[in-house]
């Protein structure tokens, strides 16, 4: 990994010193990915001449004496469902293949705004469904750390493009946890932010009362850096959050002492392999350590948020994904009429598992099942919501494995529900609109990366990344061992 | 309402018809309903389009407060209750939708429960009147622009996410007359709110007819057909008539409507199946996660209800009252917007009847330059008898377009009264000059009267009175 | 709700969401969405009656937006996008009959 790319924050720190240049960082990027990704495959298309024209105009900004922003020249990757003007956007879907948006993401602009560098677009599950980014009709991304090995996803693409030092950040997008999981299996990491706190416009819809943009990164401080920049209200977003955001770097090293911390007992159970469990305890202790009272509490309803999430996410993408029917861009198969090419061009522009989801989520919605299914579904959320706030009324912190495993082999998943079950610990936070994120934290068995999953209140971001920033210390110095 | 429909008997003795109204009024925003594109009719196509009416991926909604405000207003003059209102997504595909879900209000309109008076009184129920999205704009080529017959469709979508509010009726109107009335008594609703220009040739006010037949005095609810495609009042009145009558020939045939959308075509006179059934609808509607809820606080429908204008309904009665009519006999006053002027006018002591003269037959849309005052004046001038009926339209006229003083005008004008002897000596000479016409007078026919007044007329340069004149005929065929 | 889809059912969800299956997929898919459903069962253990449900996580309330023009797209880099587009406007195969 080329020591440039290892911090964003120190990167631009040098490049608006004058110490490096953005042209030089963006060269070092382009030379690794150059190098290594026709194996790892984390990218689908690079945004070259973009990203030097911004390059050029950070360098003379800084040459100009200007304030380049917090993340100066920092080369970073956007999961390909993110909108880029004039770059193709496929959320790697043949349906929207040689698609080129008119327009960008709300997060883009403020990344540029920024100083930030757009490198490229990164590989996911179709349509961000999936949990290994072997679902994309481009082909799998592998893990950089272990190639036989999937990356996790939705996010892998952007995953992987940090693990392997291509870049110092990137964004993912997380319905059930498509940034926390694979984080945990690269070995980064990856915040779920608030829903709301990070704009959507411009995100192409999953399932749009669960998604949300947030952050990969090497360091907790970076993650942080990046959140700070890409959250805030956003007026082309009706469910961004309109309340000022506190900045998460302000406190950032200010530790756990005194905090309480819950690890949520329904999460340590069987479906969660032994050594996983082992290191989220060893995280606890780590916390513990540094301060923190810690103690197991339970959320009952946890254990149905697998069962609420696979009626609601397709209920809502079967909507969101009805537009993609061959009239006004992305790729069309005719047919003797318009409905026919619609039907044509969906059968052919789709893969398995987003028919699978789409079938799934019309049903729940369709009519008789609307309260057995999608309803109840949403009662559920509820139910979760409520027990998490009775929860925070004794604790400022939850803790839990963000992932069952460590990373597995390519193709060792075949069957969708022993993928769905790779969510388990991730979707509550995104039922309940909470924030959490995922800190490596030492190894498994199999010397492959564990991730502990911090999970907060609404809005408690700068408590959460407090206690992840303490993880982080840990395991460098060898609370993780 | 000034065209009427036929008076004859519509429907068999025994059959009764059972209309329901869905309108569809196009608010009067700048910008659509969910994005800053413009709302302007007849724009070059897609001119006026975004990622978000576009429905492009990523793109989100949020909604035009104008568009909120001016749906309840209209709630409110609806006699609507304003409620919290949720937008939900109603799925299915059709290529003018450009997300292939419609944004509408479902089970939580934000106006439920009004009610339209119509000018005989009758109230007919609203049952909502909930905020949605329009869809884009269709062109069938080929075929002869029949969609059944089209090669292809071309889809602009300018139209796609201007703000609509569908006025919902009860199925409560009973012939076409009432329909329409219905429907021009929104209209107006419409105009005197500001809500919508309510044009239905340009579709900002696009009506649906629901209509089904039963035995008279029954209170089922048989099968209802939709029909679309109705673009003016007297296309309503045709369509439903049309449609009522193909009903009772199927029941009374031992068949009967199946339940559908049917096109009306003005030209052919009649209504077609419009769409194939195979669909089975299933809308799957759930509430828009993209959109938070609409909920009106009690300070909000109080401002709306503190500047609602006078609507139609009230001023009807208020100029019923004042000139002592029917308020059927003010609808042309209302129309023209001139019953504010004819209440003021016979409260400052003109004389009911002549104003309600002028309103109806010597006045336009708007008063211009005339005031109360001064048309209370001119109809006082006119009472004594100081000014004949054709210099009083002249004046006024004057009155409409520069304003003054009636007496000055008429004065200026070189219009006095002529005196009788004068008008005496006219008419003799001219039954001299002319014995056959005044004899054919004599036999009793009428028709050369006219030719009498208009010589007389041309004569005083149109200062004589024409009424004078008849009388002085008259007495003369007497004597 | 049991966790049982039948084929016909799967098969109209499919016809609904404008997509073609084999027979082949129409087992496959139903099979699995039998176990995902199964799984869906489970929230019939739950009492839900006093709970409402939850569409949004974040309580808003009349989020608007100013009614003032924005610049719109340019029709020509929209239409460059389009499968087929014609006379300024976008071109797909003749609709079938009309909308609901």
């Amino acid at each position: 990994m080329s020591d440039v790319l290892k911090s964003a924050a120190k990167l631009a720190e040098a490049v608006r010193s004058g110490e490096t240049s953005a042209a030089d960082a963006l060269a070092a990027s382009s030379s690794l990915i150059a190098d290594r990704d026709d194996e790892i495959h984390a990218f689908l298309h690079l945004t070259t001449e973009r990203a030097q024209a911004q390059a050029a105009a950070v360098d003379a900004k800084i040459a100009a004496g200007e304030d380049a922003g917090p993340l100066a020249g920092v080369p970073i990757a956007l999961k390909d469902n993110m909108c880029t003007r004039g770059a193709p956007t496929t959320c790697s879907s043949k349906i929207l293949d040689g698609w080129h948006p008119p327009y960008d993401a709300t997060v883009v602009d403020r990344l540029e705004a920024a100083g930030a560098i757009v490198v490229g677009k990164t590989n996911l599950d179709e349509f961000a469904m999936g949990s290994s980014t072997e679902n994309s009709a481009f082909g799998p991304t592998r893990n950089p750390l272990d190639t036989s090995r999937v990356p996790g996803g939705s996010s892998g693409g952007s995953a992987a493009a940090v693990a392997a030092g291509y870049v110092p950040l990137s964004l993912g997008s997380d319905t059930g946890g498509s940034i926390r999981q694979p984080a945990a299996l690269c070995g980064v990491v990856g915040v779920k932010p608030t829903y709301g706190a990070v704009s959507r416009y411009g995100l192409i819809a999953f399932a749009s009362s669960l998604d949300q943009i947030g952050p990969f990164a090497h360091t907790v401080e970076d993650a942080a850096l990046c959140f700070d920049v890409v959250s805030g209200h956003d007026r082309l977003d009706a469910t961004s959050i309109p309340e000022p955001l506190a900045p998460t770097l302000t406190n950032l090293h200010d530790g756990v002492d005194g905090m309480r911390i819950g690890i949520i007992d329904e999460l340590m159970g069987d479906g969660i392999e032994p050594d996983v469990r082992r290191r989220t305890e060893q995280a606890a202790e780590a916390l513990a350590a540094a301060g923190a009272i810690v103690d197991t509490v339970s959320v009952p309803a946890t254990i149905y948020g697998l069962a609420a999430y696979y009626l609601i996410a397709p209920a809502e993408a079967s909507s969101n994904l009805a537009r993609y029917d061959g009239v006004r861009y992305g790729q069309r198969v005719d047919g003797a009429n318009v409905a026919t090419m619609n039907t044509n061009t969906r059968s052919a522009g789709f893969g398995d598992e987003v028919k699978r989801r789409i079938m799934l989520g019309t049903y729940a919605l369709s009519s008789g099942y609307y309260d057995a299914y999608y309803g109840k579904a949403q009662r559920v959320r509820t139910l979760i919501s409520n027990e998490f706030a009775a929860a925070y009324e004794n604790f400022d912190l939850l803790l839990s494995p963000t992932s069952p495993s460590t990373a597995f082999e390519l193709g060792a998943k075949s069957d969708p529900m022993s993928l769905y079950m790779c969510d388990v610990c991730t979707i509550p936070s995104n039922l309940a609109g909470h924030p959490a994120m995922s800190v490596p934290f030492g190894v498994g068995d199999d010397g492959l990366p564990v991730g502990v999953q911090v999970l907060a209140p609404m809005l408690q971001e700068p408590r959460m990344f407090r206690a992840a920033q303490v993880l982080e210390n840990a395991a460098a110095s060898g609370g993780a061992a | 309402m000034s065209d009427t429909t036929e008076t004859k008997q519509v429907l068999p003795d025994g059959w009764e018809m059972v209309i329901g109204l869905e309108v569809h009024v196009e608010l009067a925003t700048k910008t659509k309903l969910f994005c800053g594109c413009a709302n302007h009719f007849g724009d070059e196509p897609n001119t006026n389009i975004c990622p978000t009416c576009l429905g492009l991926p990523g793109s989100l909604p949020v909604p035009n407060e104008q568009a909120i405000h001016f749906a309840m207003v209209l709630g409110r003059a609806l006699g609507c209750s304003v409620e919290p209102g949720i937008f939900a997504r109603k799925n299915y595909f059709y290529p003018d939708m450009p997300k292939d879900y419609q944004t509408t209000q479902y089970e939580e309109p934000t106006n439920e429960h009004g009610a339209i008076t119509l000018p005989d009184g009758r109230v007919i129920a609203i049952e909502r009147a909930h905020i949605e999205e329009d869809t884009g704009k269709s062109t069938h080529l080929g075929g002869g622009g029949r969609i059944h017959d089209a090669t292809a469709t071309l889809v602009d979508y300018n139209r796609a996410g201007v703000p609509l509010v569908e006025v919902v009726s009860g199925p409560e109107m009973r012939t076409a007359d009432e329909a329409r009335a219905y429907v021009a008594e929104l209209r107006d609703i419409l105009l005197a709110t500001g809500v919508s220009d309510a044009r239905m040739e340009e579709g900002s006010m696009r009506v649906d007819a629901n209509v089904s037949v039963r035995p008279t005095g029954s209170d089922e609810l048989r099968t209802r057909c939709e029909i679309k495609n109705i673009n003016s009042l007297r296309s309503l009145g045709r369509a439903i008539n049309y449609e009522a009558r193909r009903h009772v020939d199927l029941w009374t045939n031992n068949d009967q409507p199946t339940q559908e959308t049917r096109h009306w075509d003005e030209e052919g006179g009649r209504t077609t199946s419009g769409r194939s059934k195979e669909d089975a609808e299933d809308y799957r509607y759930f509430a828009c996660p993209d959109l938070p809820p609409l909920v009106p606080t009690a300070e909000t429908i109080a401002d709306i209800d503190s500047s609602m204008p006078a609507l139609p309904a009230a001023r009807r009665a208020a100029l019923a009252e004042a000139a002592g009519v029917a308020e059927a006999d003010t609808l042309l006053a209302i129309e023209r917007g001139l019953d504010g002027l004819a209440c003021e006018t016979i409260a400052a002591g003109g004389d009911a009847t002549a104003v309600m003269k002028h309103v109806d037959q010597n006045l336009a849309e708007g008063q211009g330059k005339l005031t109360s005052a001064s048309f209370a004046a001119l109809v006082s001038m006119e009472a004594d008898g100081a000014l004949s009926s054709t210099q009083v339209k002249t004046v006024l006229a004057e009155l409409v377009a520069n304003g003054g003083d009636p007496a000055a005008i008429a004065a200026s004008m070189g219009f006095e009264a002529m005196d009788t002897g004068e008008l005496d000596g006219l008419l003799d000479q001219l039954i001299a000059d002319n014995p056959d016409e005044w004899g054919r007078f004599l036999e009793g026919d009428n028709k050369v009267q006219g030719f009498f007044v208009g010589q007389i007329m041309k004569a005083t340069q149109g200062k004589a009175d024409g009424k004078v004149v008849n009388q002085l005929m008259r007495q003369r065929a007497q004597d | 709700m049991s966790g049982e889809i039948s084929r016909d059912e799967v098969a109209h969800v499919a016809s609904l969401a404008r997509l073609s299956i084999t027979d082949d997929e129409l087992t496959t898919f139903t099979d699995q969405l039998c176990v995902v459903l199964e799984t869906a069962a489970q929230l019939n253990a739950l009492d839900l009656d006093d709970v409402e449900p939850m569409a949004q996580p974040y309580p808003l309330a009349n989020v608007l937006r100013v009614d003032e023009i924005v610049p719109s797209l340019d029709r020509d880099e929209v239409l460059a996008q389009a499968p087929a587009a014609e006379d300024g406007r976008f071109r797909v195969p003749p609709a079938l009959g009309e909308a609901p």
